[in-house]
């Protein structure tokens, strides 16, 4: 195999161990001196149970199943063929690799006669001499099964650091250098004993175990470490709570030492970051052996805590009901939360723990979820609601499993998201969130305005699969090239995913792309999120990565090569090839009122009107015209069920007053000059109170087609002609975030996100609704106008509203320029970010122009000429333009 | 003197190959099932005059020709290296004890491989030269029973075969065909990976025992579109099963066309660094259950591979004729040689 130096085995589908894979889970139910019930299973001759015991396992998440007959009272040939023949026969249980656990030799060998796929032998050792040793692992490697060799030689078990690394040594270099055993097939598993026995001896066992794989990782090239992960918790047995803390932080050191694979009960595991703070400093002073009274100081705080929540912990026997597994399903796939509670409980009170009920009663529906939409046969506003069921249903559990809000223990993978740092847009994310925390995977979300700095380090600290970064303004993108830089530098192999309104594959293949190493995927919307995440952790991710890294190859040569191509002119040529408007013969309407005006708090129902509803439906990922949407074949049951939905809580959002709608706007005296706009106090036009420096197309154009910029719609000076434009901001978040928030608190994400899309969409409104009234009223330059909200959608009215950072304008530093020429801040409180997004998110701001040759146009990209030049005419060094207006640059 | 030194004298050194290998698009034949049909034989041809008498219906016993119409079988190995193969295949598919068993000739397994790996030899002998060596491969099939499936449904812990009676059954007829004189291996249309690694296991035990090295090429077969093998294994799985075995190539023959093939072989050319085979049948059977896709359009096909570099051996399977792989091999040294690491 490619990279053949990890430790890579087969069942029907491979499991390959990188260091991405993190940990890989062995499952240990179907072991007859692990498990009581599967050996009275195996005793009764009862295998067809002995398969699901299997089953459930894989289902479980476990990687590789481990199979143990060793019984006195059961033939362990007979018995683990037979059952090795069963499982073959169940493609959900063989598609994982086996491990073959005996301590007799000709157990191990009827084993490996029966599997097709390339397994494990758990275990052998020096114990019994190095004759014996060699022996067993040539036959095993001629088998073609990988090895897990025990820290055990002639003398005994290692039962110290140095006897581990001793033992492990000796073992590696007879494999490697006299057998021909493949390094990265060999499993060292150097000895997890109890730690707070009482006995002296005992209180480095864990650490000791934690130095040894630490070595064996640095001095063994490519062998890896196992070990069974509950011994290190024998002597608290029946106190599940101090035992599923001490599991999962001795995991955790263990882990980042090197230990790669293990034996763990996943439901005897809890989130390293949920361990309590006290119970986590005395579990780790007993594991690390860090202060003398350790064991003591665990002991009492066990005694403390045993009754409060174990005797809930052991209760009842077998839990599943047909019946009331089709009602939890039904609940999450219609997304129907009345009877989630009531069926929770009896689910939790025929469940032995209370996290069972999540891991299989609730995921079981989740996976049916995700297969549906998955397959199309669901849609984005569904998969939000079955969310909200399930974080229902999982709030109801919470108190019942502690802190512990989610089940960690199975989770398929872990992943970051974030809004980076100076964009404040998040429905996105939310929703990208959503989709894969229903898919099980574990979103450590850091929120908006996320600094490279703090995604690095949080992304370290909960050891994640994938970083998600999402943003919606163009500066955005430069954050995302420097968090890939960042993540390059510090040799950080975490693979990226890149999303967001501003974001595209081209920019992530040409931009992002060769400043990265590990893994990147642009991510088109929430519905391929969950297939770029299965590919980036699934087995074949190497091969998902070559075909995307080809791909972003192949589109940057083209992008480059295409570059080339286009001509571009100097920005003298651009400026003699203006858009030409012979002013003499153009009517100037003055405004009907100069200078800044403030709207405090409009009726939203004034805004309904000016709703343009598509882009609403292409948030939550339906695609179609409003309202034809509703009538689609395809999503037009759906897109009605939301836009239901949506005007439920538009009422709200009018009745409850939940939102504010706020805005400044004013119209000034304005003449053009070069490419700048001059905006003037008053009628003298003497001096400019701020000039909006506008952005020239570059690009050489066909004849009589012109280069535009903004100013050429405005008179210019030399003409004497008395132009004027506008600026506004307006905006309807405030209450918003408080509002979703209040959601958010319910595990109510599907209203959290349709707040948010509402206040976006009322705020887009406001602006259509505030330019009616510039043009028909307090401008007046269009008082004839009538037009319908479908015509207006349409644009077309006379003049325009550009926005800085759109297409026309894509400058954001034009809104420092508006924010101070209205004072936006001080009259109605929206900020500006340090990348210039506006908060509150749900707002607009932008110019007016009234000329009616005025028309919106794309910028295109500019030279350096015009970089240079509009660094001196805003006053800002080089690098400052640069960074500002990198989209654009060529 | 111990039976082997004959036996190393007349392999080729498995160093010529290893060389080949990495500076050329090597050339396998095409069906022997398909030249064999065309020759329209009939119960008589295939008993001969050894069994005449036999009291088991032979017609379809195809490896039984090697012995009752040797003549026949040389003449499709020279037309095969007339149409520019480098490496012949012997008409040994069936040549174990397991599948011999349908016609109770479980003792000529010997006969059956020795017989025919000479006739591959005498034919090989007639084009072998220093410019353009040419190579035997002992065609090693599945047999018709599998050790990873029950052959009955409501007994899924069943198996009509154990790895045991295949490693038994594979080494004689592995020894039988090292004995003739093959240059090559071949396990082929492998279908349950554990039979493949029972021959695998037979083979390295024939190499130990005889302290030789003889050169192993394995080619499994995909059942349908979810790219598996009959036993379930996913390709990727396959390769990492058989990856514990020095190979000298693997790849995937029958069961699709050279197009349906492709996706699959572009796929095995990124997962293994070891050199790649693919003999694909000629297209896809018609309702008739005859191959009807040309050599022109198979020339086609397999121009594609070549030209994307995924493949270091390439043949042809059922349905295709020495025309086919003379247009094959006529293309074949246009292109460069897929790197091997």
């Amino acid at each position: 195999m490619k990279n053949k130096k990890y430790l890579t085995l087969s069942g029907l589908e491979v499991l390959k161990v990188t260091p991405e894979t993190n940990f890989v889970n062995i499952g240990e139910r179907t072991n007859v001196t692990g498990s009581r019930k599967f050996l009275r299973l195996i005793e009764n001759n009862n295998f067809e149970e002995a398969v699901e015991v299997a089953r459930e396992q894989v289902n479980g998440g476990a990687q590789i199943i481990d199979i143990n007959m060793d019984e006195g009272m059961i033939d362990g040939v007979s018995s683990i063929s037979k059952f090795i023949n069963l499982i073959a026969a169940e493609p959900d249980i063989s598609r994982v690799p086996i491990m073959i656990d005996s301590s007799k030799w000709e157990i191990i060998e009827a084993g490996l006669k029966l599997i097709q796929g390339k397994g494990v032998v758990n275990s052998i050792s020096l114990k019994e001499g190095e004759n014996l040793f060699k022996k067993y692992a040539n036959k095993i490697k001629r088998y073609g099964a990988a090895v897990v060799v025990m820290a055990f030689d002639e003398v005994g078990q290692a039962d110290s650091y140095e006897r581990r690394i001793e033992i492990c040594k000796r073992s590696y270099d007879i494999l490697v250098n006299e057998v021909n055993f493949n390094p990265e097939d060999i499993i060292f598993d150097p000895n997890i004993f109890p730690v707070a026995t009482g006995m002296e001896e005992h209180k480095n066992n864990a650490l000791d175990f934690i130095r040894a794989t630490k070595w064996i990782r640095d001095n063994l090239p490519y062998a890896n470490v196992s070990g069974g992960v509950s011994n290190v918790s024998f002597s608290f047995r029946g106190n599940n709570v101090v035992r599923e803390a001490m599991h999962s932080a001795f995991l955790y050191h263990a882990i980042k030492n090197g230990m790669n694979l293990g034996i763990v009960n996943p439901s005897m595991l809890i989130p390293y970051t949920d361990i309590e703070d006290k119970l986590l400093v005395l579990v780790e002073d007993v594991l690390l052996n860090r202060n003398e009274d350790a064991t003591e100081n665990l002991l009492d705080y066990a005694e403390k805590i045993k009754d409060s929540k174990t005797t809930k912990a052991i209760k009842k026997d077998e839990w599943r009901k047909d019946s009331l597994q089709d009602r939890i399903d039904y609940s999450l796939v219609k997304g129907v939360d009345k009877y989630i509670i009531e069926d929770t409980e009896e689910a939790r009170l025929n469940s032995k723990k209370p996290i069972e009920v999540i891991e299989n009663n609730l995921m079981h529906g989740m996976n049916i979820v995700g297969d549906l939409f998955g397959s199309g046969k669901m849609f984005l506003p569904q998969v939000v609601k079955s969310a909200r069921v399930m974080k229902k249903s999982v709030a109801y559990l919470e108190p019942y499993i502690e802190k512990d809000k989610k089940s960690s223990a199975n989770a398929k993978a872990k992943i970051l998201m974030a809004t980076v740092k100076g964009d404040v847009h998040d429905i996105g994310k939310n929703i990208v969130s959503v989709v894969l925390a229903c898919n099980n995977f574990e979103i450590v979300d850091l929120g908006v305005m996320v600094p490279p700095e703090k995604i690095i380090s949080e992304a370290l600290k909960h050891n994640v699969d994938i970083i998600g970064l999402s943003g919606l303004i163009t500066p955005s993108l430069d954050e995302m090239i420097f968090l890939a830089q960042e993540l390059k530098r510090n040799n950080i192999n975490i693979p990226l995913m890149i999303g967001g309104a501003t974001t595209s594959k081209a920019h992530t293949a040409v931009k992002i792309h060769p400043e990265i190493d590990s893994g990147l995927v642009h991510v088109k919307d929430a519905s391929s999120a969950v297939v770029v995440v299965n590919n980036i952790i699934g087995n074949k991710n190497k091969l998902y990565f070559d075909e995307i890294n080809k791909e972003y190859n192949d589109l940057r040569d083209g992008f480059l090569e295409r570059k080339v191509l286009k001509e571009y002119l100097t920005i003298e040529q651009a400026r003699e090839n203006k858009f030409k408007i012979n002013w003499n013969n153009e009517k100037i309407i003055k405004p009907k009122k100069l200078g800044i005006e403030i709207i405090e708090d409009l009726d939203l129902n004034f805004l309904i009107e000016f709703i343009d509803w598509t882009p609403f439906f292409r948030t939550w990922d339906l695609h179609g015209r409003f309202p034809k949407i509703l009538e689609d074949d395809v999503v037009g049951e759906q897109a009605k069920i939301l836009y239901e939905d949506a005007l439920e809580i538009l009422d709200k959002i009018l009745n409850e007053k939940w939102l504010k709608a706020k805005a400044c706007y004013g119209i000034f005296p304005a003449n053009s000059l070069g490419d700048d706009i001059e905006v003037y106090q008053d009628e003298k036009r003497d001096n400019s109170i701020c000039n909006f420096i506008t952005l020239r197309q570059q690009t050489k154009k066909a004849s009589e087609i012109p280069n535009i910029a903004l100013s050429d719609f405005i008179a210019p000076k030399s003409t004497k002609i008395n132009d004027y434009i506008g600026a506004f901001c307006v905006t309807t978040g405030f209450g918003c975030q408080e509002k979703a928030k209040e959601f958010e608190n319910l595990n109510d994400d599907y209203n959290s996100i349709m707040i948010k899309a509402l206040a976006d969409r009322l705020a887009e409104a406001f602006a259509e609704y505030l330019h009616k009234d510039i043009r028909i009223n307090k401008w007046g330059y269009s008082s004839k106008e009538n037009l319908d909200n479908d015509s207006l959608i349409k644009e077309k009215y006379t003049g325009i509203r550009p926005a800085p950072g759109y297409p026309a304008c894509p400058d954001h530093l034009e809104k420092k320029t508006i924010w101070s020429l209205l004072s936006v801040e001080e009259l109605i409180g929206v900020k500006l970010t340090e990348n210039l997004a506006m908060w509150p998110a749900a707002s607009v701001s932008g110019y007016y122009f009234s000329n009616k040759n005025s028309k919106y146009f794309g910028l295109g990209k500019i030279k350096e000429d015009q970089l240079i030049d509009y660094g001196k005419r805003k006053n800002i060094s080089l690098d400052d333009a640069r960074k500002w207006l990198k989209p654009n640059l060529l | 003197m111990p039976p082997h030194k004959k036996k190393l004298k007349d392999m080729k050194n498995p160093s010529i190959l290893k060389t080949l290998i990495r500076s050329k698009v090597l050339v396998l034949d095409g069906a022997m099932g398909t030249m064999i049909q065309k020759l329209k034989f009939d119960e008589s041809h295939y008993r001969g005059e050894r069994f005449k008498n036999y009291d088991i219906l032979l017609k379809g016993n195809n490896d039984l020709l090697s012995i009752t119409q040797p003549k026949a079988i040389l003449n499709i190995h020279k037309e095969y290296l007339e149409a520019g193969a480098d490496i012949i295949m012997t008409n040994t598919f069936s040549s174990t004890s397991i599948a011999m068993a349908d016609y109770n000739m479980e003792s000529l397994v010997h006969d059956l491989n020795y017989e025919s790996t000479q006739l591959a030899k005498k034919a090989v002998k007639e084009y072998d030269s220093p410019y353009k060596p040419r190579f035997i491969a002992g065609s090693i099939g599945p047999t018709n029973k599998t050790a990873s499936m029950s052959p009955d449904v409501n007994n899924p812990g069943f198996r009509e075969v154990h790895f045991d009676d295949l490693v038994v059954s594979y080494f004689e007829q592995i020894s039988a065909l090292v004995d003739g004189g093959v240059d090559i291996l071949f396990v082929e249309t492998v279908f349950d990976t554990l039979n493949a690694k029972a021959a695998l296991f037979a083979i390295e035990n024939y190499n130990i025992k005889n302290s030789v090295s003889v050169p192993i090429m394995l080619s499994g077969t995909l059942t349908d579109a979810s790219g598996r093998t009959l036993s379930g294994q996913t390709l990727e799985a396959f390769i990492t099963s058989v990856s514990h075995i020095n190979l000298l190539s693997i790849g995937l023959n029958c069961s699709f066309g050279a197009a349906g093939l492709f996706p699959y072989i572009k796929k095995m050319s990124l997962t293994t660094d070891l050199p790649i085979s693919v003999h694909p049948n000629a297209g896809l059977p018609n309702e008739f259950g005859e191959y009807d896709q040309s050599s022109g359009q198979m020339q086609n096909l397999i121009k594609d591979f070549l030209e994307n570099k995924i493949v270091n051996i390439i043949g042809g399977c059922c349905g295709t004729t020495p025309d086919h792989i003379s247009l094959i091999s006529e293309i074949a040294n246009d292109y460069n040689v897929r790197k091997i690491n």
